[in-house]
């Protein structure tokens, strides 16, 4: 072979691998990914049940309740609306009340979200970006670290 | 005092890198020796400073200086020593210091062990170098001062209690010290474009340097990963996280420059190429600088929330890459095309392998970025979780894996791949083997697994079959089989041990992705869980005290069989310091995998939650990248490869390997 064939070969074996990667990013993205949502975007957007979504905001206060077994049931919020959620297992660490919190799961018929996965949070004035961007716009957004964090 | 002096030595630091940076490119461009010589006393002087600097904010952190602001905001006087010290990298402010020291001690060590390169070279290479510096010295100076002072506090707030952990402690030295390294191989890449010629000299230069940032990039994912796994309590090792990602695509370029560095060094091919590879190597770095710097993206590890920080680091990002892909573009013409090879060989072996490998890091960074771009267009907030990953990554990767064992038996220039297959049988009996005693052992989970295992077992034996035919210990006698295992380069053993490493990571990535089982239970006292053949009894919950945090360790006797095996202790801490609660997962390790408890809440009436796994071969994901780097460590102790060995030495040793 001419150094122009083997070029030629190798672009060739380049391409038909670049070209599978692409469809399978493609295809990938069409059916692996997630969106997130808010309360407020639930109930506008009407998303079917079964659907599988990311649902963030602000854990209802006064609304977080142990069952008997590994249930819980809580709410999110962002304060426009509210879903309230059913989730089975352990709870992050800094899973609180009034903290910022995000959930993936599916809703049920009833409007109901069950969720599968409740995010970590590393940090106790970590926000989801998600939730403090919805929040901001919500017009109830508090800075991180306001309210006596420094003592 | 001394914490104004390692803030006057970062400046000056500044100034020195700004002169390293004009006068040897300079001199090298109108051929003045006394101009270039300005590189070398220059590299170490930024060393020394900036090394001073690093000292006089370990020493805050050492004394807790809480006048200090970066002190304060992430240190306790009753903190463990070996968090006051790891708390100096474990915020933005300091890992920035820590990245740019590292930067000095690079440069440093090309000044130093440098003396048989090109002059020019080296001078346009110290020159980039330094050039890097004084983006992020402005960077640290002008937008993230960990020397900035405060009204003195009585007490610090804390480490975040998660990063009180030893192997985070070591992650980032680590870690840094493997973007960091890649950007040797960027500074020689635009050096050579400078110039406007390249050779193998180049390639066996940039090779070591690569293979040390490689060495430390495994290294620190590795304990990433393993710090991930115990301290987080989720049971699994890795998440696909946007943060993570930052680090493994580094890791996969480094991988890629590695192996083409290889082709240029031995048969003066793929010029352009790999000098495009060692750009993009390191731009990745940056890219991962940024994204975990700047606060795209909230995670543990963003530190920086600050805007203006993220748009100066996205400056530094745009000037260096696109600079040097710029410089690319105009000059990687000038450079002459190498030799010639035959598609079947071994430079045809490893075109395959960065074909692969990058096109895999491609997806990994649409994968990454794709969120990002989508929100800023349309708005719509997404998440790419790891099902995208496991359909796009995962087929790309296993052609390359399966071609890994084949490629070093192939010949340079023309290889005989049926050869090279026959050559291989007992890799593939033993692979064969592992598949069917998988499927026969498990008997569940995905039908593709027991091949997943099939594969690293095929990894692990072909690395053997290598050196076996290359020392003929089936075909020569004894005495003959001893000499060669003696005289055949260390840089063999090492690509050996690296590719049984990567095949040990697969075993252990396939076994606990596929059969890894999980209970999740209320318990009470007396109560028992059935976990993959254990029994998990409950014995209760006692509070404990530790040195700075208050915790609730819960108590399991872990029986097979009715015969006691272990006693688990998962434990929720809460911390003084801030005042932050975190899971302590309990372990117990066996040969087979890992059984993993978590305590979780207390129900109602009550019961503790606990959740138990059982992860099959989990460690065998980290024992493979220590091979791995096991295996770098070696090929760099070889006298061939040795950093600053003259040139002429090589072809006085250059024996043929087979």
């Amino acid at each position: 072979m001419s150094r122009r064939q083997r070029r030629a070969a190798l672009i060739v074996a380049g391409v038909a691998v670049l070209c599978s990667a692409a469809l399978l990013v493609a295809f990938a993205l069409r059916d692996t990914i997630v969106f997130f949502h808010t309360p407020k975007e639930v109930m506008e957007k009407a998303i079917p049940p079964g659907k599988r979504i990311r649902l963030g905001g602000l854990v209802a206060a006064g609304s977080v309740r142990r069952g008997e077994g590994l249930t819980v049931e809580f709410a999110v919020t962002d304060t426009a609306s509210t879903i309230p959620v059913r989730y089975t297992g352990i709870l992050p660490d800094l899973f609180r009340e009034g903290q910022g919190v995000v959930t993936e799961g599916v809703l049920d018929a009833s409007g109901r979200f069950l969720a599968d996965t409740v995010l970590a949070k590393h940090d106790e004035t970590y926000m989801p970006p998600e939730v403090a961007k919805a929040l901001k716009e919500q017009g109830v957004w508090k800075q991180p670290g306001e309210g006596g964090r420094a003592r | 005092m001394i914490t104004e002096l390692g803030h006057f030595a970062l400046i000056l630091a500044l100034a020195v890198a700004l002169v390293q940076a004009a006068l040897p490119a300079w001199g090298a461009r109108v051929g003045d020796a006394r101009l270039m010589a300005v590189a070398e006393p220059a590299a170490l002087a930024q060393l020394g400073l900036v090394a001073l600097a690093f000292l006089a904010l370990t020493r805050a952190y050492l004394v807790s200086d809480f006048s200090v602001e970066s002190v304060w905001a992430n240190s306790h006087s009753a903190k463990p020593l070996l968090y006051k010290i790891s708390g100096v990298w474990g915020n933005h402010e300091g890992s920035m210091l820590l990245w740019v020291l590292i930067l000095a001690l690079f440069g440093a060590a090309v000044a130093v062990l440098g003396t048989n390169l090109p002059p020019t070279l080296r001078a346009n290479a110290l020159a980039v170098q330094a050039g890097i510096a004084v983006a992020f010295l402005l960077f640290i100076v002008l937008a993230s001062n960990p020397f900035t002072r405060i009204p003195v506090q009585p007490e610090g707030r804390g480490l975040n209690p998660i990063l009180q952990d030893p192997a985070l402690a070591f992650h980032p030295p680590f870690l840094y010290a493997g973007y960091v390294g890649l950007s040797m191989a960027f500074s020689f890449a635009v050096a050579a474009l400078l110039e406007g010629r390249t050779d193998a000299a180049w390639a066996r230069w940039v090779r070591p340097w690569t293979l040390a940032a490689w060495m430390c990039l495994t290294l620190g994912i590795a304990l990433g990963s393993w710090w991930a796994y115990y301290e987080l309590g989720w049971g699994g090792w890795w998440f696909w996280d946007p943060v993570e990602n930052a680090s493994f695509m580094p890791w996969l370029a480094a991988t890629a420059l590695l192996h083409s560095a290889l082709v240029m060094e031995k048969r003066e091919a793929l010029k352009v190429w790999t000098i495009l590879l060692a750009i993009l190597a390191f731009s990745l770095s940056l890219l991962g600088t940024f994204l975990v710097r700047s606060g795209v993206l909230t995670s543990v590890h963003a530190f920086a929330v600050d805007p203006r920080r993220g748009i100066f680091i996205l400056a530094i990002l745009a000037v260096l890459i696109g600079g040097a892909l710029a410089l690319y573009a105009w000059r990687a013409p000038r450079l002459q095309p190498g030799g010639l090879f035959a598609p079947i060989s071994r430079e045809g072996a490893l075109v395959l392998n960065n074909v692969l490998i990058t096109t895999g890091c491609a997806t990994v960074l649409i994968g990454t970025l794709y969120p990002l771009a989508l929100e800023t267009l349309t708005g719509a907030k997404i998440s790419v979780g790891p099902p995208y990953f496991n359909l796009t990554f995962v087929p790309l990767m296993l052609p390359l894996l399966l071609a890994v064992p084949v490629g070093p038996l192939l010949a340079w220039k023309r290889g005989d791949l049926p050869g090279a297959l026959q050559r291989l049988w007992a890799a593939g009996l033993a692979a064969l083997v592992a598949t069917v005693a998988a499927y026969a052992a498990v008997r569940r989970g995905p039908w593709l697994a027991p091949f997943g295992i099939g594969l690293g077992v095929w990894l692990v034996a072909g690395a053997a079959v290598e050196w076996t035919t290359r020392v003929k210990l089936l075909s020569a006698s004894g005495a003959e089989a001893m000499r060669r295992a003696r005289n055949l380069p260390r840089s063999a053993y090492g690509t050996a041990l690296a590719h049984a490493g990567m095949g040990l990571t697969v075993i252990g990535i396939v076994a606990t992705s596929a059969w890894q089982s999980e209970q999740v239970a209320a318990m009470k006292v007396g109560d028992r869980i059935e976990l993959a053949g254990y029994e998990l009894t409950f014995r209760g919950v006692a509070p404990a005290r530790g040195p700075n945090y208050q915790e609730q360790v819960g108590l399991l006797a872990v029986t097979r069989g009715g015969a006691p095996v272990a006693e688990l202790a998962p434990a929720k801490r809460l911390y003084d310091a801030p005042r932050q609660s975190t899971t302590e997962a309990a372990i117990h390790v066996s040969a087979a995998g890992d059984l993993y408890a978590v305590l979780g809440d207390e129900t109602r009436d009550g019961a503790f939650v606990v959740r138990a796994y059982f992860n099959p071969l989990v460690r065998l994901i980290w024992i493979g990248a220590l091979v791995m780097a096991l295996g770098a460590a070696l090929s760099l102790s070889d006298r061939r490869l040795r950093i600053g060995v003259p040139r002429r030495a090589r072809r006085a040793s250059a024996v043929p390997a087979q």
